[in-house]
């Protein structure tokens, strides 16, 4: 009954463009199905489970045999996938009476199963599935199920699904292995916890709150610790006897993704910091650290051309010992201690910054103009560390975003709920056209910042001004001003404007503003910054 | 020996006409006399003069077009009945496709053809289901004419849609559905699988229904979507054209599943491209295998294939020795699933933003 049953989940997970839907189908999987193939399911959505045994040509070949080329061939150039083509166009076999394989015989087998055997054994397979099972069984032997799902999205649900808190299921997560059988009967209140011992395992993140001006008259500046916001992504540094990882926020494991981070961790200790590409100990733009994201294969060149760092700001365990009851004071201490002490590789402090008053620090925070910086943070010097966004323990305040007023030009609805809403925009802004004119050039694409009532207008009148039409994109006439805001600007070789805005979003609708007179592409240049700030101005 | 069927049947910018009966099979455009196989309005034209068609058919003609345009003259003729026109016998058979669809059965001195107009040969508790009628020429439509379509059991997609209402029992479920036959269809496969409840009908729909209904089609206890009522709307099923479905009438109703029943939404990429969160694959139109099962059925040594893709369907019956031609004909497929939705790429109109 397995596979289809998991089949029947992929197709509406694959279709499902809400991530509460998306919850509820995890949890009507977790709710229903057996062990171990409810756990073999979970591994298989967020890929922990991925095979090797089966080559696409493995595929190419069984089909072949079984169908007409010139029909083949046709079926492929209508459908598009390769996969999907064969998981339709594969003949029904009369007679076959066998049930459908359960996930975790198909796991068992294409473990064990020599190699000549395969086609015959996965030709078997799809004797018994139908069309929707067959697609689930290509894809899931050839791997790329690409659904959607993410760890942290299961780990929600599975909190969702038992009523635990996701914090625990995170912290053990990383010490349990598919079918997890034992995470399961935990879950259900049949066993204890289990216990990562030595295995390197992802512990939640302490997270900040935003400061409004309302918590900026309540601070007292000797209670507070201030950090750079520096605009890279958070990560958490595990090492020890059982291993090394890198996590992303979410707890997942991105340790590929940076080897030469993973060997410089040459220590036993947890550690939390923002993972940046630093040159010369200087950061650059979130752009250039985009370079490294979501690569499947890291190669030398980009290593070189994209160096990766580690700014240290927290110490959880050092070594088997747990700091993460300490106050911060302490642990920044211990952290000083640790840092000047093992001086790992690709891996700095980050700097405290020095302030008499409140006054003083929202002086500094708006000074601080580099692109690689996105404010201040405020730590309770007697805060543990805890998991979670505990409020009043750790501030986050952000620099005011930046802002233009640019000229709607594209439209393209979103999705989900508002599918059918044009709730995407693309924007520009003016520049000389080499012909004594001015044109407009697209310098960014927004989806959020409007209320439901500005989304409700905008989708209006870009129906009532749309000029031409490429499949779902409007081209509308040039004559709405919207002021977007954004974080920082910087230097992109992609972009036809030269320029890339760090996440822009509609402020309001200017309908009191001429397009003309919207700004120009100079004019957002000039907030492009190129240099991080040294060192020691940051220590000022 | 008996003459072919290509000596008294030709292709003509109208559509089929049979030459010795003087009467065209559903042209695109008005003319003297017309046989129609069914309602849908890329078979059934208005201005005619004089129309042939089922009872039923000629009854879904009048309510969709009005009175005056159905025809000036209808003709009722029922399955089984034979009619003389110049020399040619006229008989209609059931189709399977919608209510009153039918086979055109045209025979002449010897010789058969079968014009089948639209079918299928799945189960469908609204209309007879198709016939089949031995013939030399038979004349079939090709929409699903991919050896990728193959329709799975329209019970099984029924309850797909009932399993996701009890998974989201607080979201309305739209089903976009075309107004003539599948509509219908839907309902009474619901009913079938035991859901009771009134069911929601965009305006589009209620006066088919109602028709439906007036014919002997008990559909149970339906309803007007008032999309103003959002809370009343709540775990229930509304059915609406599929054009309805994806724009702004959706909208309004309480975190809409979308969902659409066509062959189409056989290929993912086509569904997804559409933003169908729920595809049912419940087709009126003959599947690769009904169409190859009927046309070895039949019996016929040629094939002559309407619209849709007779390029696979020609290839296919070459490998078994039955001579297939396109007729290349021109209006057809344009209701009901009418041509495969193309919907284009995104055109990267623009460059976008960084994202965090
Ligand atoms: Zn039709």
């Amino acid at each position: 009954m397995s596979v289809p049953a998991f089949a029947a989940l992929l197709e509406r997970l694959v279709f499902t463009p809400g991530r509460n839907a998306k919850l509820a189908l995890l949890r009507d999987w977790f709710a229903t199905q057996p062990d171990p193939d409810r756990g073999v399911g979970l591994a298989a959505l967020t890929e922990e489970l991925v095979f090797t045994a089966a080559k696409p040509s493995l595929i190419r070949d069984l089909v072949a045999a079984r169908t007409d080329p010139v029909l083949l061939a046709l079926s492929h150039d209508y459908v598009g996938d390769f996969a999907e083509t064969v998981a339709l166009i594969w003949p029904v076999r009369a007679g076959v009476n066998t049930p459908p394989p359960a996930l975790s015989e198909v796991v068992e087998a294409l473990e064990l199963t020599p190699k000549p055997e395969l086609p015959a054994l996965i030709g078997g397979w799809l004797d018994t599935l139908d069309s929707s099972g067959r697609l689930a069984l290509i894809k899931l032997i050839t791997g790329g199920l690409r659904v959607g799902v993410s760890g942290r999205l299961a780990r929600v649900a599975l909190s969702e699904w038992s009523g635990k808190p996701v914090e625990e299921i995170e912290e053990v997560w990383h010490g349990v292995a598919p079918p997890y059988l034992a995470l399961f009967r935990w879950l259900e209140g049949n066993a204890d916890k289990p216990d990562p011992r030595e295995a390197p395992v992802f512990r939640p993140l302490m997270l900040a709150h935003p400061l409004e001006d309302a918590d900026v008259a309540a601070l007292r500046p000797e209670e507070w610790r201030a950090e750079w916001k520096w605009d890279g992504i958070r990560v958490q540094l595990t090492a020890g006897p059982g291993g090394r990882r890198l996590w992303s926020r979410g707890g997942e494991d991105i340790t590929n993704a940076f080897p030469e981070i993973a060997e410089a961790m040459e220590f036993h200790a947890v550690l939390d910091g923002e993972l940046l590409v630093i040159r010369d100990g200087v950061v650059a733009p979130f752009a250039e650290l985009q370079q490294r994201l979501n690569r499947k294969a890291v190669t030398p060149r980009m290593m070189r051309d994209f160096p990766a760092g580690v700014r240290l700001y927290d110490l959880l365990f050092e070594g088997g010992e747990d700091l993460r009851p300490l106050p911060f004071d302490a642990r920044r201490a211990r952290l000083e201690d640790w840092v000047a002490r093992i001086a790992p590789a690709r891996m700095d402090l980050s700097p405290q910054i020095a302030f008499g008053s409140v006054a003083q620090l929202a002086e500094i925070r708006d000074g601080a103009r580099a692109a690689s910086i996105e404010g201040l943070m405020l730590k309770r010097a007697d805060s543990p560390y805890a998991a979670g966004r505990q409020k009043g323990l750790w501030w986050k305040w952000k620099r005011d975003p930046l802002s233009i007023d640019a000229v709607l030009m594209y439209a393209q609805r979103g999705h989900g709920k508002r599918s059918s809403f044009y709730s995407d925009y693309t924007f520009g802004l003016w520049r000389p056209d080499g012909e004594g004119g001015e044109e407009l050039v697209p310098v960014g694409k927004a989806y959020s910042g409007y209320t439901d009532e500005e989304l409700a207008w905008l989708d209006r009148w870009i129906r009532n001004h749309t000029t031409g039409r490429f499949g779902p994109v409007r081209e509308v006439e040039k004559s709405l001003v919207l002021e977007v805001i954004f974080d920082a600007a910087q230097l992109s070789s992609r972009h036809k404007s030269g320029v890339a805005l760090r996440f822009p979003r509609i402020a309001r609708i200017r309908t009191d503003k001429p397009a003309s007179e919207a700004d120009r592409l100079d004019n957002l240049m000039s907030y492009v910054e190129r240099r991080a700030p040294a060192e020691e101005d940051a220590a000022g | 020996m008996p003459p072919h069927p290509e000596s008294w049947l030709r292709v003509t910018p109208q559509g089929l006409y049979c030459e010795p009966g003087g009467f065209f099979i559903d042209p695109v455009r008005p003319v003297g006399r017309a046989v129609i196989t069914h309602g849908h309005a890329d078979h059934a034209r208005p201005g005619h003069d004089a129309v042939l068609a089922t009872p039923e058919t000629l009854a879904i003609m009048r309510a969709r077009m009005g009175e005056g345009a159905a025809g000036a003259a209808q003709q009722p003729i029922r399955p089984g009945e034979v009619l003389e026109q110049g020399g040619v016998a006229i008989r209609l058979a059931p189709a399977g496709h919608v209510l009153g669809s039918a086979q055109v059965v045209l025979d002449w001195q010897g010789s058969r053809a079968v014009i089948s107009g639209d079918y299928k040969r799945q189960r469908d508790p609204t209309c007879a289901p198709f016939e089949p009628v031995p013939c030399d020429v038979f004349v079939t439509e090709a929409t699903f004419a991919l050896p990728v379509f193959r329709h799975p059991p329209p019970e099984a997609e029924v309850a797909k849609l009932l399993k996701s209402l009890a998974l989201f029992p607080e979201r309305t479920h739209v089903v976009g559905c075309y107004a003539l036959g599948k509509c219908q269809r839907l309902i009474r496969l619901l009913r079938e699988a035991g859901w009771d409840a009134q069911i929601h009908l965009h305006g589009a729909l209620a006066s088919l229904c109602r028709l439906y209904e007036e014919l002997g089609v008990a559909l149970g206890p339906l309803a007007p979507a008032t999309v103003a009522n959002k809370a009343a709307l709540k775990g229930a099923i509304v059915l609406a054209p599929p054009s309805a479905v994806q724009d702004r009438w959706a909208r309004r109703l309480a975190e809409p599943v979308v969902a659409v029943a066509s062959g189409w939404m056989r290929v993912r990429q086509r569904a997804k491209m559409r933003g169908v969160e729920l595809p049912l694959v419940i087709s009126d139109h003959a599947d690769w295998d009904e169409l190859n099962r009927t046309i070895d059925e039949v019996g016929a040594p040629e094939v002559w294939v309407t619209h849709g893709r007779d390029d696979a369907l020609v290839h296919a019956l070459a490998l078994r020795g039955i001579r297939g031609r396109a007729l290349h004909l021109v209006g057809l497929g344009e209701e009901d699933e009418g041509p495969a939705p193309e919907v284009a790429e995104p055109a990267s109109a623009a460059e976008g933003g960084v994202q965090a």
